[in-house]
Parts: C-alpha cells; sequence; structure tokens
C-alpha cells in the first residue's frame, strides 16, 4: 500500500511537523521509497516469535520512592526559549 | 613535541608522568593543530580555549602533586573530543541541529562526567549528523565534515567529526555513539579504531536520544589499545540510565597480550557476498590472511536473518526517534519558531523549522508505524524480525569466538553520491545495524586502503559482553600490521 498526500498531511499532524504543499509531495514519494523498502519485512512468518523489545532481557529496575534532585529550576529555565516568574510561556490555551 | 600527535595514549600518559610534557602543553599542540585544520574539515563546531586550558591545568595540579594519587588515572592530562550528542556542562551542545544551536547544557552527562573524572581534558564539541541520523555527516545543521584522505569524500556518519577529527590528529582520541553503526562506519571510512560495547555498558545518561533500545556510546581512537583505555573510564553502572547493567567492573585491556592461537573467526557468509566493493573485499581478505598467520582458523557461519536488519532497523530506530524527539516542542529548551497564531502551530512551526529533512522524515515514518492500525504490522513484526536476527547469532557464536566481515560495503563515497536516496543512504550500514539490534558489540579497525587510496575497515562482531576478547584480537593484528598508524597526507 502507499501514501497519498492525506496520510501523509494526518502522519505529519499527528508528528506535530507543519508541512508546505510542496513538501507534502515530496515526503509522500520519499516516504513511500521507505516504506516500499521495510514492505519486506510483511513476507516473513513470524508466528510463535516473541517481539524483542530490548537488546539484552533485564528487569526494570525499580528505586526508592525518595527526592533525589535538587532544585536547578534557575539554570533549566536558562536555556528555555520564553520563561517569566519561573513559569514557561507559551500562547493562550483557555480563552 | 609533534610527534607526540601520533602517539598512544599509554605513551602520552608516560610523556606526562614523565613530566617530559604538561598537559597544558598537550592541550596547546592539538588546540593548535584544530586552529590550523579544523576550517577545512569542520571536525569541531564547538570550542572554548579558556575552558580546555583550565581543565588541562587542574590535571597539571593533579599529576604534579604525583604518582600514588588517586585522582590520577592512565587518562589524566590526556585530551580528546565529545561527539556533540553528549551533554557538557557549560558547552554548547547542538547534536548537530538547528533545534539545539542554542543550547548549552545545564549539566554533563555519565561519560563526560567519567572521562573528566579520569582526568581527561575535553578539547571542544564534534560535528555529528543531526541526531545521529544519517551515514555521511551530510545531515549537520553545522555543515558537513570532510574526509582527512580527501576532502571531496564524506567522512561517514553519525561520528563523523569524531572520526575525522583523530584520522587528522586534531585529537588523540573521542567519543561517539552508534545506533546503526555510526561509530564504527566513519571508523572504517577514516582508517581508525572505533567500539561499540555491548548495549547496557555505557550509560545513555546526558546522551541525548536517538533510538533508545539501540543507542550505544562508545570510544573512538587510533587503535585498540587506545579504545580499551577509555573504555576503561567510559564503562559502569549509572542507576540514572535504566538499562545502564549492573556488572562487576572490568579491566577491558586484559588480554590484549593473549596470542591468537586456536581462535575460531566466523565468517557469515552473507557478509561476503554480492554487494561488497571488490577493493574492500581484497583488504579484508588479506587481513583475514594475516589472522590465520597469528594462528587463527576461519570457520563459515550463518546469518540467514541477516538481510531483514536494515529494514526491520528503519521501522524500530524511526519509531523509537518519533518518541523521543517528540520533547523538541518549542517549550522547555531548543528552538522556538519566530511566528504562530496558537499553541498547535508554536509546536509544529518550531518543529518544521527546527530540525532538518532526514530527522523529519524519520520521525514522519516512525509516527506511521506507531500509528493506530499499523502498528501491529509494521513495529511488532520489526520486533519479531529483530529477535530471529539475535538467535543467528546465538547459532553463530557456537561455531566461533568471533565474526569478522567488512565494516563498510564501500570506502568513503563522494559528497552527494548518495544524499537525494535515503534508501541508498540507509544501506551504507547494512553490515553494522544487525549487530545494535542484537545487542552486540561491535568494532572496526583499519586493514589497508581501497581505490583512489582510502582505508577499508574490518569489522568485529563479539559475543555478548565479549569486549576484552575484540580488544584481544584487535591489539594482536595492530601488532602484526602498520595500517592503524598511517596518516592522511594533508594534515602534516
Amino acid at each position: 500500500m502507499s501514501l497519498n498526500l492525506e496520510d501523509v498531511a494526518r502522519i505529519a499532524r499527528l508528528a506535530r511537523i507543519e508541512l508546505s504543499a510542496a513538501e507534502r509531495e515530496t515526503t509522500r514519494d520519499q516516504l513511500n521509497d521507505i516504506l516500499g523498502f521495510i514492505e519486506q519485512l510483511q513476507a516473513v512468518d513470524t508466528t510463535g516469535i516473541e517481539p524483542m523489545a530490548h537488546a539484552v532481557d533485564v528487569v526494570q529496575r525499580l528505586r526508592p520512592d525518595v527526592v533525589t534532585e535538587t532544585d536547578r529550576r534557575a539554570d533549566f529555565q536558562a536555556v528555555a526559549p520564553e520563561t517569566e516568574a519561573g513559569l514557561y510561556l507559551v500562547p493562550r490555551v483557555v480563552e | 613535541m609533534s610527534e607526540l600527535i601520533n602517539s598512544s595514549l599509554r605513551q602520552l600518559s608516560a610523556a606526562l608522568a614523565a613530566k617530559k610534557v604538561s598537559a597544558v602543553e598537550l592541550a596547546t599542540l592539538f588546540l593548535d593543530r584544530i586552529d590550523k585544520f579544523n576550517p577545512a574539515l569542520n571536525a569541531f563546531i564547538t570550542l572554548d580555549r579558556d575552558k580546555t586550558l583550565a581543565q588541562a591545568q587542574a590535571a597539571d595540579e593533579k599529576l604534579r602533586v604525583g604518582a600514588g594519587d588517586t585522582a590520577i588515572s592512565p587518562l589524566t592530562g590526556i585530551p580528546l573530543g565529545h561527539k556533540d550528542i553528549f551533554c557538557t556542562k557549560g558547552w554548547r551542545t547542538s547534536c548537530g541541529s538547528q533545534m539545539l544551536a542554542n543550547f548549552v547544557s545545564p549539566y554533563d552527562a555519565n561519560v563526560v562526567e567519567k572521562l573528566a573524572g579520569a582526568g581527561m581534558v575535553t578539547l571542544g564539541k564534534l560535528n555529528m549528523d543531526e541526531f545521529a541520523m544519517g551515514s555521511s555527516n551530510e545531515t549537520s545543521y553545522f555543515g558537513p565534515v570532510k574526509n582527512p584522505w580527501d576532502v571531496s569524500r564524506v567522512p561517514g556518519g553519525s561520528s563523523g567529526g569524531s572520526a575525522a577529527a583523530i584520522a587528522a590528529r586534531l585529537t588523540p582520541a573521542a567519543t561517539g555513539t552508534d545506533t546503526g553503526g555510526s561509530i564504527r562506519q566513519p571508523a572504517a571510512l577514516c582508517g581508525l579504531t572505533g567500539l561499540k560495547p555491548t548495549y547496557g555498558v555505557v550509560s545513555r545518561y546526558g546522551m541525548i536520544a536517538f533510538a533508545s533500545s539501540l543507542d550505544q556510546g562508545g570510544p573512538m581512537a587510533k587503535s585498540a589499545e587506545d579504545c580499551a583505555l577509555l573504555l576503561n573510564a567510559m564503562a559502569g553502572f549509572d542507576p540514572r540510565d535504566s538499562t545502564s547493567l549492573e556488572r562487576p567492573a572490568e579491566d577491558y585491556g586484559r588480554d590484549l597480550e593473549k596470542p591468537l592461537a586456536g581462535l575460531k573467526i566466523g565468517l557469515p557468509k552473507e557478509f561476503f557476498g554480492a554487494g561488497m566493493d571488490d577493493d574492500v573485499r581484497a583488504a579484508v581478505d588479506a587481513a583475514l590472511a594475516e589472522y590465520r598467520k597469528l594462528g587463527a582458523t576461519t570457520v563459515e557461519v550463518q546469518l540467514p536473518n541477516s538481510g531483514l536488519s536494515v529494514p526491520a532497523y528503519y521501522v524500530i530506530a524511526p519509531a523509537e526517534a518519533s518518541s523521543n524527539l517528540s520533547r523538541f516542542d518549542g517549550v522547555r529548551y531548543g528552538y522556538r519558531a519566530p511566528e504562530y497564531d496558537d499553541l498547535t502551530e508554536m509546536y509544529s512551526r518550531s518543529r518544521a523549522q527546527g530540525f532538518g529533512a532526514e530527522v523529519k522524515r524519520r520521525i514522519l515514518i516512525g509516527t506511521y508505524v506507531l500509528s493506530h492500525g499499523y502498528y501491529d504490522a509494521y513495529y511488532l513484526q520489526a520486533q519479531k524480525i529483530r529477535r530471529l536476527i539475535a538467535a543467528d547469532f546465538v547459532e553463530a557464536f557456537k561455531e566461533c569466538d568471533v565474526i569478522m566481515g567488512p565494516t563498510s560495503p564501500s570506502v568513503a563515497f563522494a559528497f552527494g553520491a548518495k544524499s537525494a536516496d535515503p534508501v541508498q543512504m540507509y544501506l551504507s550500514d547494512i553490515y553494522t545495524i544487525s549487530t545494535n539490534l542484537a545487542g552486540l558489540p561491535g568494532m572496526s579497525l583499519p586493514c589497508g586502503f581501497g581505490a583512489n587510496n582510502m582505508p577499508v575497515g574490518l569489522q568485529i562482531i563479539g559475543n555478548w559482553f565479549g569486549e576484552a576478547k575484540m580488544l584481544n584480537v584487535a591489539h594482536q593484528y595492530q601488532k602484526a600490521t602498520d595500517w592503524h598508524t598511517r596518516m592522511p597526507e594533508g594534515v602534516k
């Protein structure tokens, strides 16, 4: 199966990446090339094979529920595009 | 003094201990070479001479206090460069992207912390493919890195800056990361030695995430002996990385001097078929002949599913990348578009402008394969095939101690040769990707020169946690040959 321009627009919306009309066409062609290449995976019989999510089979390590981080708000906000009074600023979302 | 640019780390360590050179003099030697040669190569993208010299002075102070001091390691006072994927406190950490072009990290990656703790001196940050997505260094926001062996050719990627800087003797060592071959392929294309450890050996804390189940940091240097010293300092359990493995500390150099008599080398027939250039084949065959002279025997092994590794990787890696890179939203750090009408537009425009073409392509592929209705067909199927690929290695290692083959199907190619065709570019990593999928350790070391006098890399794949064995196998070859000592003419 191959993607059409609407599919590309939907994927771009899900990924929160703005694409111009011209970019949508190039993107459609390139994504279809890549999907055509990975299509060969469909022909493999994987009945009964356990999916491998990680390179090494280990169980998730848990840590005690205690505070380990120090307050470094000023350091972390120094690299933010826009802050005020210790808060991150974004466009208004509630009218 | 200038002969030190070709010294091994052990020789540099001895020169520092004997006070034949100071850490400040050594750092200055390399900083001056960077000033001279980097403009043509574009390997370093962030330098801070004052910071570097301050670190070197601190190292000299440690060395002055003297041997026996626990603060001194064999790496104290030796300079290195960090791939710009590693967060370095107070230094710009861009990951090769406009998205992070102004990001000065508020903390150090575990690897940076450990190497600094060992007394190493940071020369600067090294160029790379944007977010480590690329095999040629052409996707960097800061422009491509040039291969010091021929500046019309790519250095490989994504750790291309690290590779070019070592090849040009702008640094004796560098860090790299390898998600699908990003340490080994540039090491091969620039004539160096690079090692990707077993997944979980080196902490990923502070290493900007691309595909978390595959990403692994490792050393790049001129020789296996150097890589062993670096890995000793880089490896170890870190509770801040949930996939870091709790294992007893190892001396990765412990077996370097073991003779190779009786070594069984597995040669996967899938790695020696069509697709490998003749010049690469000739150099790899000659290396195998050398190994037989050193007492090793070769046996054919089979990795029947390895042909599926590139397509499986291009489902798994983009899927994980699409999730990891969702954090770049223009809110807490990174690029924010100058104009937008609402929050959604701020996100989507910041991401459209801040990311380059290849990164966006992979995020879109990843988003698609994880989306409703396609998850089972793509992502789950790829994960099942990943298990088949790993199981092939388990079988193969019943027949041999290490696996060998080419690192890359060709020597370094010209700029633009593959950049218009993503799938062709993806196939550059055809011999390296299966190692990442299985979580195995892998190395590349120089084994000769091919067409146009460009370096060829021999790949060694070890069994899980077989780093010391791989390093032994590589070191014995490097004692018998001198490919790893060659240096490009243009930077002499």
